[in-house]
């Protein structure tokens, strides 16, 4: 990798080992629920950081707008309503790629190197190698990759890689009016959502929880959740892991085997026909005489 | 096509050769392009195809073509790939067969019973290939289908592919293996002698007309 900083530990549809030699911490967003306000700020400044522009729609009733994520909205403050004891609740949640430690998307992508992983712990794809199969939308348990329509090719957070290459926090993170945005090292992060755990606790929301999903080995945006018991109301999926399907769909070993048995089929035939020689009419047999078996 | 009278009997005709070597060009794209997302030891194979995403845009595509080759083709011959009692005793001593043991296989008519096993195989096993790579097929269809049903989709695809590589590998070496079967689908001919050897109740039934 060009960039020293951005030493990449795990890349699609690799078939040699990625350098480890250097150690680099491991980053992470902290999403503290609680403190949003959905201002927005953090979906602005991505389209300010990365050039995107999506196009302008319609209103639809709710306050997500766009309505969904996209090739140009990588993030996207989304608003839950829901009515609880009689009284309106708005859960506010920032949608966009959580940088799974076991990434989905990364585990099906058939074009090498179309998606890698840093080894600070962010996935990024490079579109320049992606072939536009899909397959990534198809693996990514948060829904997160968007195929776009004009170049077939994917995008999702890049959780400003390229910032963080040279030292800088994402902008998402700069824009945040409120503090409910930090990025650090993910230990740091983990840590400051315990702190805040504890005073959210202790505010009454008892069922608060850090939202870390171990299904897929733990992810690079954290999210603090005050009710933690319902990952759900927030659009997120209580217990996300990369499923047996696509383990099986795309198991390395699976497919390892499928072609040890091709060569084996072409292995078989050549001693076969080392052995046997070809089925050949018998010598009597020939040409067009009527020679009698 | 001029030979000794009687000499050469006609075992495929013209359209049957040129749909049949159709299918096999258009089954040896799909194998590449496919072996190239099959596994990431075969991704140069997309060289072949101008590069990945043009590969992944011929694929299907490709799919398209083989089901429109095949199907014809394979309708054709329906009443010749009907399961007899004969080919359940040739399956018995298919061993045998491949040992050059001719003796117990029996009456054969026009395909012995391992060309018919291949030919019920590849019926439903192409239907299957086309319709979960439509559930595959990006930008139009796929967007259609949850992430669920195309994560199922590229799992049975995969699957079914990998079985019709391996079939299709026996079925191209079985050809090579039978001196004059690949001559007879070059040509369209075969001789008496061959007819008699191989294939000696389709020869029966042939008999009378020899001309090519
Ligand atoms: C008959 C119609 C077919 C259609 C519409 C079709 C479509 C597709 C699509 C859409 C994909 C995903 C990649 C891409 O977008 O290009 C795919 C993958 C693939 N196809 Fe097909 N295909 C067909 C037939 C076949 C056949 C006959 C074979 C081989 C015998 C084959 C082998 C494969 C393989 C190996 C993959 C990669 C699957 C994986 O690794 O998960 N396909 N196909
Ligand atoms: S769409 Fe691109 S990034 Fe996604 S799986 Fe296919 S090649 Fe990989």
């Amino acid at each position: 990798m060009a960039l020293q900083s951005l030493d990449v530990k795990n890349q699609s549809a690799r078939t040699s080992t990625p350098p480890t030699a250097r150690r680099t911490p491991e980053v992470a967003k902290l999403v503290d629920v609680s403190r949003c306000i959905g201002c927005k700020a953090c979906q602005s400044a991505c389209m300010e950081w990365n050039d995107l522009r999506d196009v302008v729609g319609v209103q639809e009733g709710s306050y997500t707008s766009p309505p969904d994520l996209s090739d140009q909205s990588w993030t996207l403050m989304r608003f839950h309503e829901e009515e609880r004891d009689g009284a309106l609740q708005w859960l506010i949640f920032k949608d966009g790629c959580l940088h799974c430690e076991d990434p989905g998307c990364l585990r099906a992508c058939p074009a090498p190197g179309a998606i890698v992983q840093y080894s600070n712990g962010i996935v990024d794809f490079h579109e320049e190698q992606c072939i536009g199969c899909g397959y990534c939308t198809a693996g990514c348990p948060f829904d997160v990759p968007r195929l776009s329509g004009r170049d077939s090719k994917v995008y999702k957070c890049t959780l400003c890689s390229d910032r963080v290459a040279v030292g800088l926090e994402p902008a998402c993170i700069k824009s945040c009016p409120t503090g409910a945005l930090h990025f650090g090292s993910k230990q740091d992060m983990l840590f400051e959502a315990e702190e805040r755990l504890g005073d959210l606790r202790e505010r009454g929301f008892t069922r608060a929880a850090v939202y870390d999903p171990r299904g897929v080995g733990g992810t690079h945006v954290i999210h603090l959740l005050p009710h933690g018991d319902r990952p759900e109301a927030y659009g997120l999926p209580a217990r996300p892991k990369v499923g047996l399907v696509q383990r099986a769909w795309r198991s390395g070993l699976a497919r390892g085997v499928g072609v040890a048995t091709l060569a084996g089929v072409l292995v078989a035939g050549l001693l076969h026909y080392m052995r046997y020689g070809p089925l050949d009419v018998p010598p009597g047999d020939r040409p067009d005489g009527e020679v009698k078996p | 096509m001029s030979t000794r009278d009687g000499d050469l009997i006609l075992r495929h005709t013209n359209a049957v050769r040129v749909t049949h070597w159709a299918v096999a060009i258009v089954f040896t794209a799909l194998f590449t392009s496919g072996l190239a997302l099959f596994s990431p030891f075969f991704f140069w194979l997309s060289a072949l195809f101008g590069g990945g995403p043009l590969l992944r845009f011929i694929h299907p595509l490709a799919g398209v073509a083989l089901v429109l080759t095949f199907y014809p083709y394979a309708l054709s011959h329906l009443a010749d790939n009907r399961w007899l009692p004969a080919d359940s005793r040739w399956v018995r001593h298919m061993f045998a067969y491949m040992r050059k043991e001719h003796a117990d296989v029996g009456e054969t008519h026009k395909y012995n019973a391992g060309q018919k096993l291949m030919y019920w195989s590849m019926l439903p096993l192409i239907a299957v290939l086309a319709g979960t790579g439509v559930l595959l097929w990006q930008p139009w269809f796929a967007p259609h289908f949850s992430a669920g049903v195309r994560r199922l989709a590229g799992l049975v695809h995969a699957a079914c592919a990998f079985v019709m590589f391996v079939g299709i590998g026996i079925h191209v070496y079985a050809a090579i293996w039978t001196e004059g079967s690949i001559d007879a689908m070059i040509r369209g001919t075969v001789t008496r002698a061959w007819a008699r050897f191989h294939h000696p109740a389709w020869l029966r039934e042939v008999g009378g007309k020899d001309e090519p």
